[in-house]
């Protein structure tokens, strides 16, 4: 039997696509639904990625408040923006062949993950030690990041303002079909492990105890996950919050820690806020703002409740 | 068979264990007993793969513990830690089912579900078995951590201080759980103890550890001397014989 709040959460997510491809239709129909579908798969697929990885994240980190920016992946991604703004100038930057950046954007933020994982494959460094190193290295991004943005002119550090937030009106088609097949393929591999998953969650010991080989496990998923982020950070740009929101709305909402309704609540949230936002903006406030910014405001401020909460229990 | 070889483990230069070795055959109680540090719960966890080997080998059926599919290993041996903490929120039914995941993989069969309810009927947990696991009381949690163990149904049990918490109406009932599933089903347990006096009453073997290596390892009898309990605890204790068992004056 399917669960009543996960066909409640489905509804609603299929009513905000459906807002979203027919608010305002008018002019030549077919092209118009043509530009709206494509940018609506980049949503969906930018909320499955960013869903499934925080969940998957929490889940073996055994830590409800974390996300995958953690590991230091969107301070790299920003860095690398910022660096090619430094080396090509605003323009040479805006003239970049779109397909190639992506593609070594995504490559560059797996091999970070990698180089961070491959330790703990090896059985030498656990989990937290880990998170360490991609704290530390996140810091280091940035704090690059931020020498060359001083070094920038103006004009060029414009363009790496808007490069690092979060941007779902620029998507470009291209890279969405390659994006999705390879988050949906992804998210396949989390669903299929997701009783594994429940196992994972228990902790380190009492996971080994009942039969999953932590360390290969833990190592796989981790690298799930930043194939998951890579990709939609490459496509939007860094959402450091968004994940944490959606994240603790489906679990408020499921009041349970299975993966089997978690990762499906956790997705269909994310296709709620993402789609229904973006479609609220467009029409309902005219565009008023970026929704990256909109939903950092918002996850941020889901974050703080969440650590308030938590203390107090 | 639990076969340990010439088994050690140091962190950063500082010996927990010296060259153990340890033969456990199949069935029976065996009670591992010694003072706070003695290196019980580290020989525990290398026996379930709870962390690396550095030397020597140990084998379960002659599956051994460092190379063997994980999978295959928790079918044959369960462990319940000291620290039974859980970090997800479940329910204790949910909990106990996780038991049988080495059998299922998370597609529980009948058989797995009356497994899982009759062991929530052994440990009382019925009244409890829609509670939060996170609600519970230290003896409760204790006693479905002891349920999701036992009824993972493997043939070897690791059970590191199992009493902990537990009132002395649910310790006795424990041991007496292990006493009959190990004379009826011929199944193995290997208990860390600090309560001497239920080693005693209960298991068939005392293997007595102190500073990483094993002192004294025999019967009940043979073991509870007052000069081996001064050479394992360093204070002399009185022992008398109650009920045809040896009972160790330790509180005195």
């Amino acid at each position: 039997m399917v669960d009543r709040r996960l066909v409640t959460l489905a509804a609603l997510a299929l009513l905000a696509m459906l807002a979203f491809m027919t608010i305002g239709l008018r002019g030549n129909i077919a092209f118009v639904v043509q530009l709206r579908g494509l940018k609506l798969l980049a949503l969906l697929q930018v909320a499955l990625s960013i869903a499934v990885s925080t969940v998957l994240f929490q889940t073996v980190t055994a830590n409800r408040i974390l996300t995958p920016s953690i590991m230091g992946l969107d301070a790299l991604y920003l860095f690398g923006q910022t660096a090619l703004v430094f080396l090509l100038g605003g323009l040479g930057y805006a003239s970049l062949n779109g397909g190639m950046k992506f593609g070594i954007e995504v490559l560059l933020m797996i091999a970070l993950a990698m180089i961070l994982l491959w330790p703990l494959l090896r059985a030498r460094l656990d989990i937290n030690l880990m998170l360490l190193m991609g704290v530390t290295l996140g810091l280091l991004f940035r704090s690059l990041s931020a020498l060359l943005s001083r070094l920038i002119d103006p004009n060029a550090f414009a363009v790496v303002q808007s490069a690092s937030f979060a941007n779902f009106n620029t998507l470009r088609a291209d890279h969405t079909i390659l994006g999705t097949i390879i988050t949906v393929v992804a998210a396949a591999l989390c669903w299929r492990a997701r009783h594994v998953l429940d196992v994972i969650g228990l902790g380190r010991e009492t996971a080994i105890g009942l039969g999953i080989n932590w360390t290969r496990a833990a190592a796989g998923f981790l690298l799930l996950i930043s194939i998951l982020v890579a990709v939609s950070t490459a496509l939007v740009g860094p959402v450091a919050f968004f994940g944490l929101l959606v994240a603790a709305l489906a679990e408020r909402l499921m009041r349970t820690q299975r993966h089997g309704l978690l990762l499906p609540a956790a997705a269909l949230v994310a296709v709620i806020v993402l789609v229904g936002g973006q479609t609220l903006l467009q029409h309902g406030l005219g565009g008023a703002s970026t929704l990256g910014v909109v939903i950092e405001f918002a996850g941020g401020l889901v974050f703080l409740l969440l650590l308030v909460l938590g203390s107090r229990k | 068979m639990i076969e340990i070889e010439n088994v050690s483990l140091s962190y950063r230069d500082v010996p927990i264990l010296r060259g153990i070795n340890l033969c456990l055959p199949k069935g029976g109680i065996t009670a591992l007993v010694g003072p706070n540090g003695a290196g019980k719960s580290s020989l525990l966890s290398l026996i379930a793969r709870l962390q690396p080997l550095q030397t020597g080998r140990i084998t379960i059926d002659g599956l051994p513990v460092d190379t063997a599919p994980s999978r295959q290993l928790a079918q044959r041996l369960a462990i319940l830690r000291q620290d039974g903490a859980v970090a997800s929120r479940l329910t204790v039914r949910e909990l106990v089912n996780f038991g049988r995941f080495p059998h299922h993989q998370g597609r529980p069969g009948n058989d797995d579900l009356r497994l899982a309810e009759a062991a929530l009927m052994q440990f009382e947990l019925q009244a409890l078995s829609d509670r939060f696991v996170d609600t519970l009381s230290g003896g409760q949690r204790q006693r479905a951590m002891v349920a999701m163990t036992f009824c993972q149904g493997t043939d070897y049990m690791l059970l590191d201080e199992p009493l902990n918490n537990l009132d002395m109406f649910h310790a006795r009932q424990l041991m007496r759980s292990l006493r009959a599933i190990a004379d009826e089903r011929q199944r193995t347990a290997i208990i860390v103890l600090h309560d001497i006096n239920q080693a005693a009453a209960h298991a068939d073997r005392i293997v007595a550890m102190r500073d990483g290596g094993i002192i004294a390892d025999g019967t009940p009898e043979a073991v509870l001397t007052e000069d081996n309990l001064e050479a394992i605890f360093g204070y002399r204790m009185q022992i008398t014989q109650l009920a045809g068992k040896p009972l160790v004056l330790h509180h005195l």
